[in-house]
């Protein structure tokens, strides 16, 4: 065993490790930018769609079919439709098949999010705005969002760490990120290589999900901060809970 | 024969090869779940005694939920081998932990003090309160927390085909991303059937947690 990570500590020592393009610093960057334009797409689609859900209170029905279809589609079939599908158009070969079925897999936990915080909102406290004069726009911007902040982010973290993690699986279609590497080891039987690969891909998912928890707490309003309520855990719809990864 | 993009004839002329896929992907399924319901008993019972255990366990297990499971497969390969059972399994148990675990503490947790001090009253030794009165009252939530682990355990099995093993997920990507007119075909009927499997195991679940919790029948509906 402390032999074998030895050859895991001279293979991140080595120089090829790191350069070319099956180099850490290639895949890591692929790995990088295919999972942000996902998750930007998944908040681009996925926000608006929990906040008017929940800000109107129509559509509830709607948002427990998407956690609910969210959980059941595995993400490597998505992975495989969305390439299988682009490949007669000429674009199955690259990182748009990913990155469609990251963006699918990343909203769920988005939708289910925001309109399960803004329902949580205390409806006095919207009333209140209410009297104040404060228009629909108003109440959302000024009362609503910012009360659920908490609750939103969580499933934008939750939503970042499955995307990082799944992001993995797009070896399989060719569509590179660092689990290319992981597979490359599997391909020519190269354990060291695997493991090696293995511990940047854990490295990275573990880093996000502190980095998007750190973020979350960030901007969570100091009134709120104390209150029990304020969930580090993905929020519960219908039944269960949107948990993140693997 | 085809229906729109999907060779029926291909489905025909494979069925045998994927009812085997289906069983395999089923024998996956159950071992791991099998396992974890154990390892997390064990787990929650041992919360029950040492509450300060709570957090680490969760923290661990949680951790272990954060790693992307072909990273976990990949991981494990210098001590099971690659494209073992063994580690398909471990990792696959892993990722049940936390949802298990949780529920299970969470379930016991909520049980009323009034209904244990009434057993505790009744004369009931620690055994019998537990298996006599926490037990069943604490079983809709233990069974929710089943019931979504079943259905992301039998999405994490398609990815055990990345390592040679497979189930549906042979369908998926080893047939399905192969050029030929039988790709769409192939990945989309693995796709269907492991939807089809979670449906079918989320519903036969939740009949089960109705059997079992007559009482809370009411309740239902929320939970």
């Amino acid at each position: 065993m402390i032999e074998f990570l030895g050859e895991v500590a001279a293979w991140f020592a080595d120089p090829a490790t790191w350069s070319g393009r099956d180099g850490i610093p290639v895949r890591l960057w692929e790995h990088l930018w295919i999972s942000g334009v996902s998750l930007t797409a998944a908040i681009g689609v996925g926000l608006p769609l929990g906040l008017a859900i929940g800000h109107t209170g129509k559509g509830a029905r709607a948002v427990v079919a998407i956690a609910n279809i969210g959980r059941a589609v595995p993400s490597l079939g998505l992975m495989g439709l969305a390439f299988i599908v682009l490949l007669p158009l000429g674009l199955g070969v690259g990182p748009l098949p990913t990155i469609i079925a990251l963006t699918a897999l990343g909203i769920p936990p988005i939708v289910v999010n925001a309109y399960v915080g803004l329902r949580e909102v205390d409806r006095d406290l919207v009333e209140a705005a209410r009297g104040m004069g404060m228009r629909a726009g108003e109440i959302l911007r000024r009362v609503e969002i910012p009360i659920a902040l908490p609750v939103i982010l969580a499933g934008v973290r939750t939503s970042a760490v499955q995307i990082v993690a799944t992001a993995t699986l797009a070896a399989a279609i060719g569509g590179g990120t660092l689990g290319q590497l992981i597979y490359i080891g599997f391909n020519v039987g190269d354990q060291v290589r695997i493991f090696g690969a293995a511990l940047v891909v854990a490295a990275l998912s573990i880093a996000t999900e502190i980095g998007f928890a750190t973020l979350q707490r960030a901007a969570t309003s100091p009134g709120l901060r104390d209150r029990a309520y304020v969930p580090t855990e993905p929020a519960q719809v219908g039944r269960g809970g949107a948990d993140s990864s693997p | 024969m085809t229906i729109g993009p999907v060779d029926v004839d291909w489905i025909v002329d494979n069925l045998d090869r994927i009812g085997g896929l289906v069983i395999e992907h089923l024998y996956l399924t159950g071992i791991a779940m099998g396992i974890g319901l154990v390892i997390s008993a064990g787990l929650a019972l041992l919360v029950r005694n040492r509450p300060r255990w709570y957090g680490p366990i969760i923290g661990f297990t949680g951790t272990l939920y954060a790693i992307p499971s072909l990273a976990l497969f990949a991981l494990l390969t210098p001590l099971t081998g690659i494209g073992t059972v063994l580690t398909a399994e471990i990792a696959l148990v892993s990722y049940t932990l936390l949802i298990l675990t949780r529920n299970m503490v969470e379930g016991l947790r909520a049980v009323p003090s009034e209904a244990i001090e009434a057993a505790q009253g009744m004369g009931y030794t620690a055994t019998q309160r537990l298996l006599r009165v926490e037990l069943p009252l604490a079983l809709p939530i233990i069974l929710a927390g089943v019931r979504i682990a079943a259905v992301t355990t039998i999405g994490l099995v398609t990815v055990t085909a990345l390592i040679g093993l497979g189930g549906l997920g042979y369908l998926i990507v080893t047939i399905g991303t192969q050029r030929g007119s039988f790709g769409l075909t192939a990945t989309l009927t693995g796709v269907v059937l492991a939807v089809g499997l979670a449906v079918i195991a989320d519903l036969a679940l939740q009949a089960l947690q109705r059997a079992l919790t007559p009482w809370s029948r009411g309740r239902m509906a929320a939970a």
